[in-house]
């Protein structure tokens, strides 16, 4: 997973940074412009199949974590029979039964809301602090983005499961707050501890881009304050990259979830994870593959939900891919 | 008809009397997602050796596309040449199969492009990317190669030539830059040099130099020269005759002297209007009102109707030649000059045949 | 460029210390006790647990623990663990695994990604394009660890094609596990090769090598592919280094005993200085190929000259 994480976020630094488009700021972007912006890419998501799966799949499984019960059609995931252990897929259970012989189906659709809890919540952190550090960066530029640049630069060169595992592996010894608690919540912050990097160098390389153009000579010639620039020209500029990075990310970050969970060092059981599912169906690969295929499948679906969302956003943001 | 011969210097046919280049009624269109784009509609002209012609027009009055299709470069598809022929030396190049097209590039006509930065290949020093003129046609080895481009920068006059050969195209001014283009575009010794813009992006005085340059060449080669431009002051200088563009189509053509001093065409008068002339200091400039057509919805009748000051509409128009409706044809308005209006006789201030 | 070289060397040396000193921060100073841990249920005798503290500098302050460590660094002195085994012995019995399973992965991406990409960016629209961009979006899609067992499942158990476990089979055990570290780059190699292909056929000095009436040949070899390959080239360079620190899932499933899955068996025992020893490797390697792609682009893009 490392790997692909890695990858994922230098893709998308490079594509989102680099296509755009909005970092040539040459005329401001307030009202008119940026509203056409967005009423070009929306026009263009709306012909854009791949968009259209991945919109679909995602709200699937957004009610799916939301209303279970549905999905499962009634039954309780912990309703369980020894007698059926590792039954194979059925006309009523649709996915077989686990080792414990509880329906399979009801345990792997459960499975979606904490994954879609831990996705959704990294990224918003990874947000924050991107957004945050990144603009604080970009905008003092000097000594202070001399430091966090080279911050960035210390947990880039970490890898982002490693990191991740060995935060959760010392955490529940620790007193600190959440960390320490072998939840969602210590899962979603360490994957976000080491995973802020990309979203910060996107903010920064926007503001840098934005800062020296002319409509921000002119407001600071107006007398507008720093933190107004800012927040009303600047930030606005940034939206676009972050949006497609943070789309893209949710579903990166959920296959981290359930890589870090099969590694040990996620959720632990009573919790139901598909990455749980993976680790106790791997034993019995060969004699009930359905055990590891059936999270798999839903795992994948989910993260390509996102991966095409956020492609598919990415070229309707991007001017120059329009005829 | 033989294979063409390519090897003979330019020069010794120069006197021969036919042309180096017919076109013929050529016509492209582009087509994309919202429909064709009518790009040039029915071009005909011919190129004599030792003969300049200027192309004249603004941007997307077809001229470019025009000398692209005769160099066989245009992007196929979405463009696609729907009519007309280009004859090089006597023979059909739409006709030619790719390869023998290609052999033409080079040794027989010749382009040079208005942006010599992106233009150029950034990867590869300059003498490279003239030796390969003679590594691809002539088969010459790396050394040898390198030897003429040295040559070859010598004539187009690059300072240090010897020592500058294995710079990038970076390190070079845009004047210099465009030497380098010059000089891969005459490596062969081509029957036609067609000049895309060649100086548009050029300091005034890097312009002079350049065409003063493009001039000494043709005079040792006499070579037939395509000067594509909008530029009314470089034509005046350099061309022999003009051809104005308009829409995809040839809207006038004669000699430069007849044409800049007498237009028959409203749009070239409207040309001559709107830039300034040093001979009348003090009068206003005229723009010309209104904006280029749009080439996938071409005006009906006259394509320069509807910015056109001298134009008659319904019960003013006389019979078959209302503006709006009949498309006026190309045609000889007085010796030596054709013109596609209406009314040219009334521009010119001469009485209609 | 040599003093851009050395400038570089020398700002890599606070992100190498900084990255390192996180991961020691984060097993040593982080409240709970290593040594405590090692016992597990069975609590070691107070001696026992007073001599393993005197040595691993546990009583001192965080820095002191750690400047005495790269002092050891130094002298090639990665300490030992917690059963007194050299930590540079371990790093030489499983580094080879994961330097035959990056190389495998390499060659795998560069192959069957610039392939692919070349194909498609030549043939843009063609229903080989289409394949390339629905098949990669499926693919970086797949969690590595899916992606695993779906090969061990397809490829191993019912088509019998690789073995799924261990190295006893040679080159031969490290082709899946070396498909599947790749997948997602290879996915993104075909990518950014049909991009930058695409881009640049319509490159103005593409349309010059036309004019000059090169062969085909030529114009797409010479004059698109050796310009499009450039970032292509340094992806796949920066790659290495990232492989490198990267294969924690995928030997962990496939049961290969590299530097990945040594590390991950570390910090799940908290053997703090085999984990701090092999990420400084990891972050090491990250380092150092990127410094080297960084050279690479000068040498490939003669625009950029770093002095």
């Amino acid at each position: 997973m490392t790997d692909q994480q890695q990858l994922d976020l230098r893709k998308d630094e490079v594509e989102a940074g680099t296509t755009t488009g909005l970092a040539s700021p040459s005329v401001d972007v307030t009202s008119d412009r940026q509203n056409s912006l967005w009423s070009d890419a929306w026009g263009e998501l709306k012909r854009n199949p791949l968009f259209w799966i991945g919109a679909v799949l995602g709200v699937l499984f957004l009610v799916m974590a939301i209303v279970p019960q549905v999905f499962a059609r009634g039954v309780d995931p912990r309703a369980c029979d020894l007698a059926n252990s590792k039954a194979l897929p059925s006309a009523q259970h649709w996915f077989g039964y686990d080792q414990q012989g509880c329906d399979y189906l009801a345990n792997v659709v459960y499975g979606a809301r904490s994954s879609l809890i831990i996705g959704v919540t990294a990224v918003l952190v990874v947000l924050v602090l991107g957004v945050a550090v990144g603009a604080i960066a970009g905008y003092y530029g000097g000594v202070t983005d001399g430091i966090l640049s080279r911050l960035a630069d210390i947990f880039y060169a970490l890898p982002l499961i490693l990191g991740a595992l060995v935060l959760l592996r010392v955490g529940p010894s620790t007193d600190i707050p959440i960390i320490n608690s072998r939840g969602p919540g210590a899962v979603a912050i360490a994957l976000a501890l080491f995973g802020w990097m990309t979203a910060m160098r996107l903010v920064r390389s926007q503001v840098i881009a934005v800062k020296s153009s002319d409509y921000v000579a002119a407001a600071r010639a107006m007398g507008a304050s720093g933190r107004r620039i800012l927040v009303r020209h600047i930030l606005p500029n940034a939206v676009a990259p972050v949006l497609v990075y943070a789309t893209i990310t949710i579903g990166v970050l959920i296959a981290a979830e359930a890589t870090l969970t099969y590694l040990g060092v996620g959720l632990q059981r009573p919790a139901i994870s598909w990455g749980l599912q993976i680790e106790a169906g791997q034993d019995s690969i060969r004699s009930a593959p359905h055990l590891v295929l059936f999270p798999s499948l839903i795992l994948t679906l989910t993260v390509m939900a996102f991966v095409m969302m956020g492609d598919a956003l990415r070229d309707a943001l991007d001017p120059r891919q329009r005829a | 008809m033989t294979n063409l011969d390519l090897t003979k210097p330019t020069a010794e046919l120069a006197d021969q009397g036919t042309p180096l280049l017919e076109v013929d009624d050529l016509h492209v269109e582009f087509r994309t997602r919202s429909g064709p784009v009518h790009a040039v509609n029915g071009v005909s002209y011919s190129l004599a050796a030792r003969e300049t012609l200027a192309i004249l027009g603004e941007s997307g009055s077809g001229k470019s596309v025009s000398a692209q299709a005769i160099m066989g470069i245009l992007e196929t598809p979405p463009a696609v040449i729907t009519g007309g022929g280009i004859w090089f030396q006597g023979r059909n190049m739409l006709e030619m199969p790719a390869e023998e097209q290609r052999k033409i590039r080079g040794p027989g006509i010749s382009m040079i492009f208005q942006d010599a930065l992106s233009s150029l290949n950034p990867v590869y020093s300059v003498g490279f990317q003239i030796g390969e003129m003679f590594r691809a046609h002539r088969g010459m080895g790396k050394k040898e190669a390198r030897k003429r481009a040295v040559e070859l920068m010598d004539r187009v006059r690059i300072p240090a030539a010897a020592r500058r050969v294995d710079d990038y195209p970076h390190q070079f001014s845009g004047g210099m830059r465009q030497r380098v283009m010059i000089a891969m575009a005459i490596a062969l010794d081509p029957r036609i040099l067609i000049a895309d813009e060649p100086t548009t992006a050029l300091d005034v005085t890097v312009q002079a130099q350049v065409m003063d340059l493009l001039k000494d060449l043709q005079e040792e080669t006499g070579m037939g020269l395509i000067l594509i431009t909008h530029d009314l002051g470089v034509v005046n200088e350099v061309a022999d005759n003009v051809a104005v563009m308009y829409a995809g189509e040839i809207v006038e053509r004669g000699t430069v002297d007849d044409v800049f001093t007498r237009p028959a065409h409203p749009y070239t008068d409207g040309l001559m209007s709107s830039v300034p002339q040093v001979e009348s200091k003090g009068g206003r400039l005229q723009p010309i009102v209104g904006q280029p057509p749009n080439l996938a919805r071409i005006p009906s009748g006259c394509p320069f109707h509807p910015r056109c000051s001298r134009r008659r509409l319904g019960a003013e128009a006389a019979p078959g030649r209302e503006c709006s409706t009949d498309v006026p044809p190309l045609r000889l308005v007085v010796p030596g000059r054709e013109a596609a209006c209406h009314y040219s006789e009334e521009v010119l201030g001469v009485p209609a045949q | 460029m040599g003093r851009y070289v050395a400038r570089r060397l020398l700002l890599t040396i606070p992100v190498l210390i900084g990255a390192s000193f996180l991961i020691f921060a984060m097993v040593y100073a982080l409240p709970g006790d290593p040594i405590r841990a090692l016992g597990g249920d069975r609590p070691l005798s107070p001696a026992v647990v007073e001599v393993l503290r005197e040595q691993f500098h546990l009583d001192d302050p965080l820095y002191v623990q750690y400047w005495e460590y790269v002092r050891g660094l130094f002298s090639g002195d990665l300490g030992t663990d917690f059963r007194g085994r050299p930590v540079l012995d371990t790093i030489e019995r499983t580094l080879p695994v994961t330097v035959k399973l990056t190389i495998v992965a390499i060659v795998l991406e560069a192959v069957i990604g610039l392939t692919a990409g070349v194909l498609a960016g030549i043939r843009r629209n063609s229903f080989f394009d289409n394949l390339v961009l629905v098949s990669t979006t499926l693919v970086v899609s797949i969690p590595i660890l899916v992606l695993a067992f779906l090969t061990q499942l397809l490829f191993g158990l019912k088509l019998g094609w690789f073995p799924i476990a261990g190295t006893r089979e040679g080159i031969y055990s490290y082709i899946l596990p070396g498909l599947v570290l790749a997948s997602g780059s290879l996915a993104y190699v075909a990518r950014l090769t049909r991009t930058s292909l695409a881009e640049n056929l319509r490159a103005d000095y593409v349309r010059t090598a036309r004019a000059k009436g090169l062969p085909n040949r030529t114009v797409i070899v010479r004059h698109t592919l050796r310009n499009s390959l450039i970032p292509v080239v340094t992806f796949i360079g920066a790659d290495i280094g990232a492989l490198l620190g990267g294969a924690i899932v995928t030997e962990s499933v496939f049961n290969l005993p590299g530097i990945g899955r040594e590390v991950f068996d570390s910090v799940r025992a908290q053997e703090g200085a085999v984990v701090v020893g092999i990420v400084t490797l990891m972050v090491f390697f990250f380092i150092f190929f990127n410094l080297v792609v960084d050279v690479l682009y000068a040498v490939l893009d003669p625009r950029i000259r770093y002095d």
